[in-house]
């Protein structure tokens, strides 16, 4: 009761004390506009869903190129365009240029930024130059560069507004992730997790650029923003120096668990989700203990940064499962009761449900079979190990040792899912999510760390599962029950954001180049068309002037280009690898291109 | 490039002579505790019938697969983002390679900017330049596969001792 009333009095706060709530008050409306997507993750929810219908699984078999834009960029190109009204805004990788696009002029290029920026953080970005993309309010667009400079650029002209350097590229720390908006606030985190960066997520005014929090993964609980009392992990309150007191000595000043990932809102409860990444180094004998808080679910006040709950999934990291992946806010009836859900697909191939007002675990299942470092999460409130995965020896490469080869673990350090973000239908009531089929060798070793270099400390290889020739699938999940309710084959890992629509069609992107879609119900394959280069971007959907339209970046590149680009290693096999283990460049090439879809008129 | 290592490899099949890469003639002609010398005095790969891998190989390949395959790919192999090694030191000498990882490089063009790192101030890399080199030489004239080497000679006393000097331990 008394938390309660701590919410209430706190919400009571922020409306008489926030003058510009508006722009939060204009985002929530546009969010909702499904002519419209006017931020990265389609709405605060995550939940990329649209409600546009003019395509629809009768229809869009016949689904044409509408018109293409090369971003003039060969690099790994994540993330999609935003539309706001009229203008659509396209980002490329390093060095990171915006273009403002005419929808009324077929495209005609309104503007383009083109930030200066030191190459030598190029190297420093661990792999591939990618960037998620920009946000969009209160007439500005927000960029979040590689040498971490949050921008803000004036939407009509491309100006910049004010600027602000979030972190330091000669400690390794970069930016690739999107900004997000929230109330009057840009909220950005930062990458560098294999530099031995600690990670943080930061909030600047939106008017100015100035800095009104910063939260750390890790570090005392100033640092964390982290109340012994009032901040809970399942349930309990975390106590005093939790962000401390499971690291030896001070390594917790070079954790990890950097923020690279995707942003999530609910504007109800005032918070704020995300997950923090993996400890640095990749050695766990090095870092003895369960690293607090890396690897963990994050719901954060917006004003104040302040944690509400935290749940860490990977205690002890031993394989490079970041938990930086989105977290989607859906309502969903679970044992018969309404409760307001986050869903989650962590790299360690575990599907998580939890209640997100307080965090607690609802589901947690594999949503790849081939999973199988652990045999599960002990979901017994009473056990004391409530909440914590079970790992087997056989998989654990900390109980193996340093020097070791840990072999056959599944998923590979590229996870189950990576940052490709996965969709929810509310009509169907499923998860749309797109999965990497890969395990792995791993063998930690000793290592020492340099400020501004690479601070890994295993060595690892990949290929499929044993006795498959399959990388990816593409799946539909029940987060209610934690099931698989149908699975696609892909030759390849999917590493493209996927798109739900109210006309019953999914649409994701492989990394060969296609842009596919599927029945929402069957995943029955209904379309599909190879773009230019491999698809690492998400599907975006938008309407103008009556046409719906899909839009996708490919340009492959990023982890799957680098692991995959050659192929896997075959154990049992010298060179000319074939099936599984055939190399992308095989398939693709280099490439930065938008490709927009609509039905032929 | 991929066209005239293919084409190098048949000459020199044809010709019967000895392979060259970018450090000359890779045959081993010595040893020094476990560690292999050609005949200008470069380190390089020795590998017996059986298959197993002189020591430094084995610690290149594991080297390469913790610093070096986040840009440059798998086995030497490449990615769309960094060249595949095992094709650079074709034609690339050892002193070139040690100059290049010390001290990194710049490939700048239009569409794309290639930045390799300065690594000579990183342990990790600096103290196993000529473990990554024979591995990476041991590639380039395929005398080891993709794979993980299955046998390997013992780790010699003198890689420990000088391992613990470089890293300060």
């Amino acid at each position: 009761m008394r938390h309660v009333l701590t919410t209430f009095c706190l919400g009571a706060a922020v409306v008489f004390t926030s003058g510009a709530a508006r722009a939060n008050d204009e985002l929530i409306k546009l969010q909702q506009d499904p002519k419209q997507w006017v931020m990265p993750t389609g709405n605060y929810a995550n939940q990329r869903y649209s409600q546009l219908k003019q395509i629809t699984a009768d229809n869009v078999g016949k689904l044409q190129v509408a018109w293409t834009f090369s971003t003039g960029v060969l690099r790994g190109h994540e993330g999609g365009p935003l539309i706001v009204g009229n203008v659509m805004y396209v980002h490329t990788p390093f060095p990171n240029n915006v273009y403002a696009l005419d929808l009324n002029a077929d495209g005609k290029i309104l503007w383009k930024y083109e930030p200066k920026q030191d190459p030598n953080v190029i190297p420093v970005m661990c792999c591939d130059t990618v960037n998620r993309g920009p946000s969009y309010a209160d007439g500005k667009i927000f960029l979040h560069q590689a040498d971490t400079t949050l921008v803000a650029l004036d939407a009509k002209t491309g100006k910049v507004v004010w600027e602000v350097k979030n972190g330091d590229p000669a400690k390794g720390e970069t930016g690739t992730s999107s900004p997000m908006v929230f109330k009057d606030k840009v909220v950005v985190g930062i990458s560098g997790g294999e530099f031995g960066v600690r990670g943080s997520v930061t909030a600047y005014n939106l008017k100015d650029g100035k800095r009104v929090w910063r939260g750390y993964s890790m570090g005392p609980d100033s640092d964390t923003l982290t109340d012994p009392q009032k901040t809970t992990n399942l349930g309990k309150p975390v106590g005093p120096n939790s962000g401390t007191n499971t690291w030896q000595g001070e390594q917790w000043k070079i954790g990890g668990g950097t923020t690279w990932g995707w942003y999530s809102y609910d504007p109800e409860l005032n918070l704020m989700y995300y997950g923090s990444g993996n400890p640095s180094t990749w050695n766990p004998k090095q870092r003895p203990g369960d690293n607090r808080w890396s690897m963990t679910i994050w719901a954060r006040d917006v004003d104040t940064g302040q944690a509400r709950w935290v749940y860490q999934m990977t205690p002890h990291d031993e394989w490079d499962y970041d938990g930086v992946n989105e977290m989607i806010l859906a309502d969903q009836q679970i044992g018969g009761q309404n409760r307001k859900t986050l869903v989650h697909f962590d790299r360690n191939g575990l599907g998580y449900t939890l209640d997100r007002t307080n965090g607690e675990l609802l589901v947690a299942q594999k949503y790849d079979p081939a999973v199988n470092w652990t045999s599960g999460v002990d979901m017994d409130k009473n056990s004391p190990t409530y909440g914590r995965p079970k790992v087997l020896d056989q998989y654990s490469t900390d109980k193996q040792g340093e020097d070791v080869n840990t072999k056959n673990i599944c998923p590979a350090a590229l996870g189950t899912k990576d940052e490709q973000p996965a969709a929810y239908s509310p009509e169907t009531g499923l998860f749309y999510v797109p999965t990497n089929h890969v395990c792995m060798d791993y063998e930690p070793f000793r290592v020492r760390y340099t400020a501004g270099q690479p601070y890994v400390g295993a060595t690892l290889s990949m290929y499929p599962p044993q006795g498959e020739q399959h990388m990816g699938n593409f799946i539909a999940w029940d987060a209610k029950t934690g099931k698989i309710v149908w699975s696609n084959k892909e030759q390849f890992s999917v590493w493209s954001g996927a798109l739900a629509t109210a006309g019953g069609v999914v649409f994701y992107g492989t990394l060969e180049g296609y842009l596919k879609a599927v029945d929402a119900k069957t995943g029955k394959e209904l379309y599909k068309f190879k773009t230019p280069s491999g698809i690492i971007g998400n599907v975006t959907t938008y309407e103008n002037n009556g046409r719906q339209y899909i839009a996708i970046l490919s340009g492959v590149g990023g982890w799957a280009g680098i692991g995959l680009a050659a192929g896997l290693t075959d154990p049992t096999a010298g060179l000319g690898a074939v099936g599984g283990y055939a190399g992308l460049r095989n398939y693709t090439s280099l490439g930065g291109t938008l490709t927009v879809f609509a039905l032929p008129q | 490039m991929r066209k005239s290592f293919v084409a190098a490899v048949i000459l020199v099949a044809l010709a019967g002579a000895a392979f060259a890469d970018g450090s000359g003639d890779p045959t081993a002609v010595r040893s020094e505790d476990g560690k292999y010398y050609d005949k200008d005095g470069n380190p390089t790969y020795k590998v017996q019938a059986d298959g197993t891998v002189d020591w430094y190989t084995y610690s290149g390949y594991r080297r390469y697969h913790s610093e070096c395959h986040v840009c440059h790919g798998p086995d030497g192999e490449g990615s769309t983002y960094a060249p595949a090694l095992k094709n650079s030191l074709n034609t690339m000498s050892y002193a070139d390679f040690l100059g290049v990882v010390a001290s990194g490089r710049k490939n700048v063009s239009a569409s794309q900017e290639s930045v390799m790192p300065a690594l000579g101030d990183n342990p990790n890399v600096a103290c196993y330049m000529d473990d990554l080199f024979v591995y990476l030489r041991a590639r380039a004239n395929d005398a080891v596969g993709r794979v993980r080497p299955a046998k390997r000679e013992p780790k010699p006393e003198a890689f420990d001792k000088a391992e613990a000097s470089c890293l300060g331990q």
